[in-house]
């Protein structure tokens, strides 16, 4: 047995005090497929806003005496059944990708987000119908429930927006409920009702404050699913109608030439895949500056 | 045990209900009169008067009230009768039973093929943590979770139907009427089906073994001096698997979703085309149907993992 007095203390380092934004960007661009993501999605949205000005031709124009030629100089990608240039329809697709996207996701993870907060904060009957009707949603998988709404609205860009964002309602709310059922249990928020602070108050200014920040990290991988099923929606014929432009209807015009011209279906389809990458990576980088428990594990 | 069984099949039971009213109610909005649609679409549709829409609308039950026909519709799923498609004039029950066994035959494969397979990457990834294995399992999941499930399709056509012409690319034959052939058509629809539920599933397996990997338990197994094979699967393994059943649930999810982009990609006569082409008929009574089925089935499948994980895991029950 060795003598107690003799056990080493442990050295006590105290970490240098950094501002929290410092310390949430080095552990944000520590890994570089993070930035990677990231300069992907800034030359995106670039690219979406300046289509007009980058695209080489025009996007609907057709040109049958141009019809499916090879990549040349006049036509980097080639151009489709129709004539029209490959690279000028990807670059106007990255806008309907992100309006999509952001459209989507900025309708539903407001109302999940809101939803979550009273279905947890006020429990009961309120919390009973809202996650049982969130439950019911569930049971559909994504693309069978936007597909049931795309059929019932119609296609076309608002409504796949609309589609899109019931079908991932659930996940918001289930998180933000979850999320702030754990927040109420905390003493601060004993601390505001014993001060007589009304009980709106208290969820908005304690409560959600301190709950949304996993909500932050499911909205960014979010992003990326949803690109991901407007272009499976796109791809079977229900999102976007033409004239619009999308990556999905590229690539599912484009197989009908697979076999003589596989640049047609192969380039929107890696423009997807690239895009949902950037944004799933983003998401890593958020969640593991946010929350440094998970690092390395998911 | 039995009263936590009870609580979940009743929850199911609600569950489903209000999936019925979601889907009875949004199909109701659909644009369009259904009756008028189909008329439009047959070429001896100029000959119909309007007795004869009427009567195509009394035959389908449109002209009651919506809550009426939302009555009859929950009856009609209690007796197994879920109304009679318009477009191919058949009932929906019937019509399913046609359709489904193809989506569930690729959908089961797929699910057996992505739960093995990805518990095995997962597992192999956590406990060979930072090599070249770990690597391999990262980009193969990372890819999985990325791919638009056509785009794999496209390869997979491109390179074993066209180039190699080894595959075909388009149909399908039951195991049962000519299991060499189904084969040959079940493996690339398969494979698309499977690779993002396998992607999910080797994730979520490696972090939950990177977990089970830090408790007392495994060291004292280590330690004891068990060898390594014994520690990963009577310790490890056992353990680790619990949290990827409820993936199973999802992953269903993922494949009846997939199936609507496979199917419709190889012309394959499943539920997943037959959903899309009701969509352009505006064959409201097979989506509503179709849909139910495919929910119920989640359903279903969500309430075995529940009931499971209460076995698995006792403490669940009591929650």
């Amino acid at each position: 047995m060795s003598d107690i007095s003799t056990v080493q203390e442990p050295e006590v380092t105290v970490p240098p005090r950094i501002s929290e934004w410092k310390r949430f960007r080095r552990i944000f661009f520590q890994r570089k497929l993070v930035t990677f993501g990231l300069v992907v999605l800034v030359i995106l949205v670039l690219v979406a806003i300046f289509a007009p000005l980058i695209a080489p031709s025009n996007p609907y124009k057709n040109e049958m005496s141009q019809s499916l030629q090879d990549p040349s100089w006049n036509h980097l990608l080639g151009t489709d059944n129709l004539g029209r240039d490959t690279l000028s329809r990807l670059i106007y697709g990255a806008r309907t990708a992100l309006y999509v996207g952001f459209g989507t996701v900025l309708v539903s993870a407001v109302i999940g987000m809101i939803l979550g907060l009273l279905a947890g904060y006020l429990g009961g009957v309120v919390n009973g119908i809202i996650m049982r009707v969130m439950d019911a949603l569930m049971g559909f998988p994504m693309l069978v429930l936007a597909l049931l709404l795309a059929a019932v609205l119609g296609g076309g860009l608002q409504n796949v927006v609309i589609a899109l964002a019931i079908a991932t309602l659930p996940g918001y709310v289930r998180l933000m409920c979850a999320e702030t059922m754990s927040v109420k249990e905390n003493e601060y928020i004993l601390a505001q009702r014993a001060i007589g602070a009304k009980g709106f108050r208290t969820m908005m200014k304690h409560v959600l404050p301190n709950a949304f920040q996993p909500s932050l990290v499911l909205i960014t991988t979010m992003l990326g699913n949803v690109i991901l099923a407007e272009a499976g929606l796109s791809f079977i014929g229900i999102g976007i109608q033409p004239p619009g432009v999308a990556w999905g209807s590229m690539a599912a015009d484009g197989y009908r030439s697979l076999a003589s011209h596989p640049l047609l279906s192969f380039s929107p389809s890696i423009a997807i895949m690239i895009v949902v990458f950037a944004f799933n990576m983003v998401g890593d980088g958020l969640r593991d500056a946010l929350d440094p428990k998970l690092r390395g594990t998911l | 045990m039995t009263s936590y069984i009870i609580r979940r099949v009743l929850w199911g039971v609600l569950v489903l209900f209000l999936v019925s009213v979601i889907v009875f109610f949004s199909v109701r909005l659909l644009p369009g009169d259904p009756v008028l649609m189909f008329v439009a679409q047959q070429s001896s549709g100029s000959g119909m008067t309007e007795e004869h829409l009427e009567k195509l609308r009394i035959e389908h039950g449109l002209d009651k009230p919506v809550v009426v026909q939302f009555g009859n519709w929950i009856k009609g799923i209690v007796t197994g009768d879920l109304g009679k498609s318009i477009r191919y004039r058949t009932d929906v029950a019937s019509l399913l039973t046609d359709f489904l066994p193809v989506t569930l035959i690729l959908g089961l494969i797929s699910v057996v093929i992505s739960t093995v397979l990805g518990v095995f990457l997962g597992l192999m990834a956590a406990i060979r943590r930072s090599t070249w294995v770990d690597t391999v399992v990262t980009i193969i999941s990372y890819i999985g979770l990325v791919i638009p499930v056509f785009m794999l399709g496209f390869i997979l056509i491109y390179v074993f139907g066209l180039k190699l012409g080894w595959l075909p690319i388009a149909g399908y034959k039951l195991p049962w009427v000519d299991f060499g052939a189904s084969v040959k058509y079940s493996i690339m629809p398969v494979a698309c089906l499977a690779v993002t539920p396998l992607a999910v599933t080797a994730r979520q397996m490696r972090s939950s073994v990177l977990e089970v990997n830090n408790m007392d338990y495994v060291r004292t197994a280590w330690s004891k001096g068990l060898r390594e094979r014994l520690v990963v699967t009577r310790h490890i393994l056992k353990n680790s698997l619990v949290p990827v059943i409820t993936l199973l649930g999802i992953s269903i999810g993922i494949i009846f979703g997939g199936s609507v982009i496979v199917e419709s990609m190889f012309a394959i006569p499943g539920m997943g085309r037959l959903l899309v082409q009701s969509v352009f008929n505006l064959d409201y009574v097979v989506i509503q149907g179709g849909t139910l089925i495919i929910a119920a089935m989640i359903i279903l499948v969500n309430l075995i993992v529940d009931i499971s994980y209460g076995w698995f895991d006792p403490r669940i029950r009591y929650e």
